[in-house]
């Protein structure tokens, strides 16, 4: 059999199987999925003003939580999850096998593309029901938004299998990946106004891709005269492909060459 | 298939540092043969195993596995792996899977799966087919590794401590497993802790302590053990009487014509092969 026909037929298997594991955890279930919906609520509740004629705190909120929901679906929870996989055995069984790590690689990206296609839909949901969420009308939008959200799952899935090598233990991971990804949420502008923080941490956030990512969704969800109050002016939509497949490209190098599949 | 031996190991060294775990080991496995690897923990037995698994690699020496060198990568190393078989020490992995999902899906990894159903029979989990790997027990749960190390047909089974948390009777019908495995031709590496599971299994044994093979001999011959002075012991006015000897069909012969026929409560022992190994190593230590 083709070898690489071979490579993405595991994959979708392991995908299935993935998805079927990560169902049956309760925990996290509600966690990566409903998490940032119950956020929504409560900043869409004590946040009532209108930061701009016409653009709710809520409108902002939104974009930067599918954007950060990107970085918790994909590499928070993988970051935290395959040191687990790792203290537990599956990842050295899975070594003693047949299967490629391409599509040990597959089959986590579609479990997390396929998780973050129902965390945006469920933000998107109870957005437009209880928060008036605008929904963008213009097809170029839908576009804009649809690149970003599979670029950007690309990214984070990336990332964080690279990221997984980091954690001592499974059972330390989240300790260790956690703080960083709230750090980066902060000052990447989820749950503030990105202008309002202080310039220095808005040249940090640059360097990352959940700045980007956050941008690139207020550019989907707000109206586009908006743009005129960014960092630069614009929404800089070429300057965000760019680096997350920067981003994309350093991460998938670093996880081929450095992944781990036993402690030691 | 190649031809050869399945395992083919010379000069094999393992240095961690300044520690050296494996120091210098040579080792064949002939095709169909089951070889038992005995050693106290920290010998370098895991060590061993692993890089004939292709975990570790080695600090020096030649592998062979089936003809080929484990710590090679790429393509050629998948599809070696589809004619080897690994049951790892203790794990707890696919905890929120059952019993049939985690195999039926295992089985997709290989060129040529055993079927599925007769695998579950064949270990015994019939009942827990639906189970989560969570629900089962210590002796179920190592099933459940067996049952992955030989879904996939290897030509060579590693077995690293396979019957650990077995009761009796789970224990025998493993052995039954490995046996039937190895009448279909298969070569099987077995590490173990019981002297009897490596007795009633092995066609030879290897002993390896501090990183360096003892002695590889057959389980009836190992340390000695054929020539080793035999206990007779025997009744006589209500007394449990012994001696230790090298010639026992002599004694008995003796006893035999004291006794004017039956001995009463004749028992002669050779040593087992527990007390021979645990001599060996102690001797060592």
């Amino acid at each position: 059999m083709n070898s690489i026909v071979e490579t993405i037929r595991i994959g979708l298997l392991r995908s299935g199987l993935e998805l079927k594991q990560f169902l049956r955890q309760r925990e996290s279930v509600v966690f990566t999925l409903f998490f940032p919906v119950i956020l929504l609520f409560i900043f869409g509740t004590v946040f009532k003003d209108t930061i701009a004629p016409g653009v709710t705190f809520s409108q902002y909120f939104v974009a930067g939580m599918i954007a950060s929901g990107l970085v918790n679906t994909g590499f928070q929870q993988l970051a935290i999850t395959i040191p687990m996989e790792r203290d537990d055995g599956t990842l050295k069984r899975l070594r003693g096998t047949p299967m490629s790590v391409s599509s040990y690689f597959i089959g986590k990206a579609l479990l997390v593309t396929f998780l973050m296609i129902i965390q945006t839909a469920l933000l998107l949901f109870f957005g437009s029901v209880v928060f008036d969420l605008n929904l963008p009308t213009q097809a170029h939008l839908w576009w804009n938004f649809t690149w970003l959200v599979l670029l950007g799952s690309a990214c984070s899935t990336i990332l964080g299998i690279a990221f997984s090598i980091v954690p001592k233990s499974g059972r330390g991971a989240s300790a260790v990946v956690s703080p960083i990804v709230i750090i980066l949420q902060f000052f990447s502008g989820v749950f503030f106004v990105f202008t309002s923080l202080p310039s220095w941490m808005q040249q940090f956030a640059a360097l990352f891709p959940l700045k980007w990512l956050t941008q690139g969704m207020r550019s989907v969800f707000l109206p586009d005269d908006f743009a005129t109050q960014e960092v630069a002016g614009s929404w800089e939509i070429g300057k965000t492909a760019l680096v997350l497949t920067i981003w994309l490209v350093l991460g998938l190098i670093f996880a081929i060459k450095k992944f781990k599949w036993s402690r030691e | 298939m190649s031809a050869g031996a399945a395992i083919e190991v010379r000069g094999l060294s393992k240095k961690y540092g300044a520690k050296t775990a494996v120091d210098g080991i040579d080792l064949t496995v002939e095709r169909g043969e089951i070889f038992a690897l005995l050693g106290p923990n920290g010998a370098g037995k895991t060590t061993t195993v692993e890089i004939l698994e292709g975990y570790r690699k080695a600090s020096s020496g030649d592998v062979r596995v089936l003809g080929f060198d484990p710590a090679t990568k790429g393509n050629a190393a998948q599809r070696w792996r589809n004619q080897i078989g690994i049951v790892l020490q203790s794990t707890s992995d696919a905890a929120d899977l059952s019993v049939f999902e985690t195999i039926s899906h295992y089985a997709n990894y290989y060129e040529n799966p055993r079927n599925v159903e007769q695998v579950i029979d064949e270990v015994g989990l019939r009942e827990k087919l639906n189970a989560k790997a969570r629900e089962l027990s210590g002796g179920q749960r190592r099933r459940l590794d067996v049952a992955l190390g030989i879904i996939g047909s290897p030509e060579l089974l590693f077995l690293d401590e396979p019957t650990t948390g077995f009761d009796p009777e789970a224990r025998r019908s493993f052995w039954d497993l490995i046996r039937t495995l190895q009448a279909e031709g298969k070569t099987i590496l077995l590490t173990t802790h019981y002297l009897d599971e490596a007795q009633a299994l092995a066609d030879r044994v290897g002993v390896i302590n501090n990183g360096k093979i003892i002695e590889i001999a057959t389980p009836q011959t190992l340390g000695g053990r054929n020539h080793a002075p035999a206990k007779v012991t025997w009744l006589e006015n209500g007394v449990t009487n012994s001696l230790h000897t090298k010639d026992p069909t002599a004694e008995v012969l003796k006893l035999s014509q004291r006794f004017n026929g039956q001995i009463p409560e004749l028992e002669v022992l050779r040593p087992n092969l527990e007390e021979i190994y645990l001599k060996m190593i102690g001797e060592l230590k």
